[in-house]
């Protein structure tokens, strides 16, 4: 089925997040949509899903011009999503939720589960997915569950299939196999339209290339483009696409990590029996998909998690059992994973959020009172130093960007006398342009003799910051790599299997 | 990259991580607490006799059950003792990393009230088919009000304002049954139309909580606590301005007969506690099955779960989250309102300021004690049924515990049963947040 896009706008109060976007998918092609995060994709995507509604310009399906309210009436003229955070019901089988919406039932309104499993086997059967139709959803890693997204869609006869951020959760190995899908599919005669911000995969797939920028449709490529060239035209300028880094100037082990294990309220070791070093002047990158403990170990660094064993010791200082505000006056600094759940106040302004962490004493409280006159200094000086682009130190940090929100982060933790820094996905949904700032200070850090600690999901960044790095799976420890591993070699390790020659 | 496209893809495996028993010390430290109170019982105020069950609902059945006499001290020094060995047994079990199980709780449970039974009926007999058939009466709004918390939570709206559809459906039933049937001289169809005013007063109350909560977003909590106070108030009002000086009109409500189940009502024990009951509560029997198969069997039951979990998924379906929300929330206020028909016609009483007495709240505490599931929920509210008439039961037959203390047990028992046992369980995901799209 053709798709067509014409001059579709979409604002949300004065932004206007798509601006008369034009887009022509032929039957039977991969077309993909390369933007930086906030470039208007996913809204563009949710109004060809019927999720919102634009504000001027149509849509075709083989040339008949479509009206509809809401995602039933997107599915019933053939448009299948595959979410970005996959809308799926956790607690529901496989066959519940592939059956949700258009049950089959045995009359009485009572569900006919046989028809539903039957139908998910049958797909599954088409594409070689090991689907099992009673499954809980929450229990599939997340690959399977992006295969029930795809059973989902077809289901419904989806002739139009729309991949948003796919491989956002996935192992390299894993995202090959969600390459091939789509090329089964594409044989099949499956339009794909393919969200992605990761020039690699675009080059990989794709049968054209659409980019947007700012909402708006910045140029087509073929997919033989270079990695720069597309690059520069999703940024709209040159960007540096590898940080400047020298090789490390090592100092003793600062930070060693033993036996670290941390315990989840329902009995699962999420973090099981870790152990390293970091030494002074080092970055050491963990690696690894979404959700194998990560997280929960850097929340352990800082003493934010509950029952955990081991020990954390810091320049011969015990950090385990001790309370965060010890541990933070210790001289750790972090960067929380989720910045606007656990960085920042949203609410408050950028120069109150610049002092969260220093809320009980001198320079900024004196008497209990705060210092309006010494913050503002501070936050200004900040402001520029980290070149956040604001209105000025009292905007509220929720109006920021991404990537503005996150220097502010880092202006915060950055801006104390520190011994450690553990970033957390220090550049998720963040746009390139700041990316490369983070990235830069992070590395300034490293050079001023901090040692630090970076959890990433994306092998671009650990390949950027690492010089050495760690693999985490299901909570363990798959092995401590030098920095300069190859991408297919993580890869595996990502997936569990140890790397020859790699130290554990 | 390319090279590994054509390696054959590794089979999916199921994410499990190496795990540990979280143990809590929580079971043996209630445990030691009841087996103090039970050993302080024995030691400090011992009672003398024997203790008399009787388990015949009346001379005149077809089969009669011997009565079940207990020698008091005897029988609660072994209870002691018992109690002693489960709470050394559960010790024992988390010293060892184990968990406590939950038939022992129950074990403990059941010991522990047969041994203050027995303690407190000393020298007395105990009409255990009028203490159970109590529990069920008593348990009748429970059931309605957990049925309608249920549907509501699963949709993904809290329903605090249960106890305002209970008094809503009371006062409703009491006036149009009072009414209707004066006016057509028939019981019976008063009665009916009072069944009928009741859910549409629910109903409506139902139908402000879910308007504010799902069409304007407000905080589901407050609006559901300002309906049970304008409800309350209104009530009230109406009953002092316009009830009392016409109660023999407006306000003296016909009463649902006994309508004994043949066969059904002939068995021993079961047949008078479950089957000589009122039409109320054998709709209620139909009422729980109902909501259970309906949620778990049934396409309405799968769409209810899929918007109370996570409504954006049910949206990206063809779902309508908000229409979905809204009616069943004015059909749990429509059920909650059946239940409150209890309270006037279904005990032949009539209607009284605030008579539900909080009933909705403990409603809704059986609802999390029974895991937003209507059969567990319903056992629940059963429970602190039994817990109230207990009570009853014991202040007739001249316990030697204070009445205004045995006034708490409903209470206590609800505290201890939520807080205690029911620790971290998982309710519906998006309950009680606002579906709001952009």
């Amino acid at each position: 089925m053709k798709l067509e896009l014409r001059g579709i706008t979409k604002r949300f109060g004065s932004l206007v997040a798509n601006d008369h976007i034009d887009l022509t998918v032929e039957a039977g092609e991969i077309h993909c949509l390369l933007g930086e995060n906030g470039a208007g994709k996913s809204t563009l995507m949710n109004v060809l899903y019927g999720l919102y509604q634009a504000d001027e310009g149509e849509i075709l399906l083989d040339d008949r011009v479509q009206h509809y309210t809401g995602p039933g009436d997107a599915m019933a003229a053939g448009i299948g999503m595959v979410h970005q955070h996959f809308m799926l019901i956790p607690v529901f089988t496989v066959a519940e939720n592939v059956m949700l919406g258009h049950e089959s039932t045995k009359g009485g309104g009572f569900l006919d589960l046989n028809d539903a499993r039957a139908r998910v086997r049958e797909i599954s059967a088409r594409f070689g997915f090991d689907v099992d139709p009673d499954a809980l959803v929450e229990n599939l890693p997340v690959g399977v569950q992006q295969r029930v997204e795809i059973i989902k869609a077809l289901s419904r006869d989806a002739k139009v299939l729309v991949f948003d951020e796919p491989t956002a959760v996935l192992t390299p190995q894993e995202t090959d196999e969600l390459m091939q899908i789509m090329r089964q599919l594409k044989e099949a005669g499956t339009s794909i339209v393919f969200i992605t911000h990761k020039l690699r995969e675009v080059r990989e797939v794709a049968d054209r290339i659409t980019v947007i920028r700012l909402g708006r449709v910045v140029g087509e490529a073929a997919p033989t483009a270079s990695n720069t060239e597309l690059a520069s035209l999703m940024v709209g300028r040159a960007v540096e696409l590898t940080v400047q880094k020298d090789p490390p100037q090592l100092g003793d082990d600062a930070l060693v990590v033993s036996g670290l294990t941390v315990i989840d309220h329902i009995g699962q070791l999420v973090v099981n029996d870790v152990s390293f070093e970091v030494r002074k002047g080092e970055i050491l990158a963990i690696a690894g998909v979404q959700g194998n403990g990560q997280t929960e170990l850097t929340e352990a660094l800082v003493g934010l998690a509950t029952r955990v064993r081991g020990s954390v010791v810091l320049d011969g200082v015990e950090l385990m059992g001790q309370s965060v505000r010890k541990i933070l006056s210790a001289g750790v600094g972090f960067v929380p994973e989720d910045r606007n759940e656990d960085g920042l106040v949203g609410e408050f302004t950028i120069a109150e959020n610049l002092m969260l962490d220093r809320s009980d004493g001198e320079p900024f409280v004196k008497a209990a009172s705060i210092q309006r006159a010494a913050l503002a200094d501070f936050a200004r000086e900040k402001v520029a130093e980290f070149d956040v682009r604001t209105q000025g130190i009292d905007e509220k940090v929720g109006r920021l960007s991404g990537g503005n929100a996150q220097k502010v982060v880092l202006a915060r933790e950055l801006s104390r006398e520190l011994r450690l820094l553990v970033a957390a996905q220090p550049t998720r949904g963040v746009d390139v342009g700041s990316i490369e700032f983070i990235h830069k200070r992070i590395v300034e850090t490293r050079d001023a003799g901090v040692p630090v600690v970076v959890v990433s999901t994306e092998l671009d960044e650990v390949a950027a910051l690492a010089d050495r790095i760690m693999v985490m799976y299901r909570g363990r420890v798959v092995g401590i790599v030098p920095g300069d591993t190859p991408r297919d070699v993580l890869g595996l390790m990502m997936a569990g299997e140890p790397a020859e020659g790699a130290a554990a | 990259m390319s090279t590994a496209t054509g390696s054959a893809a590794p089979a999916p495996q199921i994410v499990t991580l190496d795990t540990t028993v979280v143990t809590s010390w929580k079971a043996p430290i209630a445990f030691a607490v009841f087996t103090l109170v039970a050993l302080a019982l024995a030691v400090f105020a011992p009672r003398h006799g024997d203790t008399t069950y009787r388990l015949n609902a009346s001379e005149r059945d077809a089969i009669q059950v011997p009565d079940l006499v207990v020698p008091a001290m005897p029988a609660l020094w072994t209870v002691v003792v018992l109690l002693a060995l489960i709470t050394a047994y559960s010790a024992w079990l988390v010293r060892a990393k184990k968990r406590v199980p939950l038939w022992l709780i129950v074990v403990f449970a059941v010991l522990f009230l047969f041994g203050f039974l027995t303690w407190a009926g000393a020298g007395a007999t105990l009409p255990m088919i009028g203490l159970l058939f109590g529990s069920l009466s008593l348990a009748v709004p429970l059931i309605f009000g957990s049925l309608a918390g249920v549907i509501g939570e699963r949709v993904g709206v809290i329903n605090i304002a249960i106890e305002g559809q209970l008094l809503a459906g009371a006062f409703t039933s009491a006036v149009v049954a009072s009414v209707v049937a004066s006016s057509t001289g028939s019981i019976w169809v008063g009665l009916f139309s009072g069944l009928v005013g009741a859910m549409v007063a629910g109903l409506l109350v139902g139908m402000v909580l879910a308007a504010f909560s799902i069409k304007y977003f407000v905080d589901q909590v407050i609006v559901g606590v300002v309906l049970n106070v304008l409800v309350t108030g209104l009530t009230s009002f109406f009953f002092s301005q316009v009830l009392a000086p016409n109660a023999g009109v407006l306000n003296s409500p016909p009463r649902f007969p006994r309508l004994p189940i043949p066969l059904l009502s002939d068995i021993p024990i079961i047949g008078p506690v479950f089957f000589r009951q009122t039409l109320i509560v054998y709709i209620m029997y139909i009422a729980v099955a109902a909501v259970y198969v309906g949620l778990f069997h049934t396409r309405w039951g799968l769409r209810v779960r899929a918007v109370g979990e996570h409504p954006q998924a049910a949206d990206t379906v063809g779902i309508n989250v908000n229409r979905t929300r809204f009616w069943n929330v004015a059909l749990a206020g429509a059920i909650a309102g059946f239940g409150g028909t209890f309270f006037t016609i279904g005990s032949g009483i009539a209607f009284n300021k605030e008579m539900t007495a909080g009933a909705g709240f403990i409603a809704l505490a059986a609802v999390i004690f029974g895991q937003w599931d209507p059969i567990k929920a319903t056992l629940a509210a059963l429970l602190f049924g039994f817990a109230s008439n207990l009570q009853n039961t014991l202040s007739v037959i001249g316990s030697p515990v204070p009445s205004e203390f045995m006034l708490m047990l409903p209470y206590v028992v609800t505290i201890i049963a939520v807080a205690g046992l029911v620790g971290k369980v998982r309710g519906p995901a998006a309950a009680g947040k606002p579906y709001i799209k952009a």
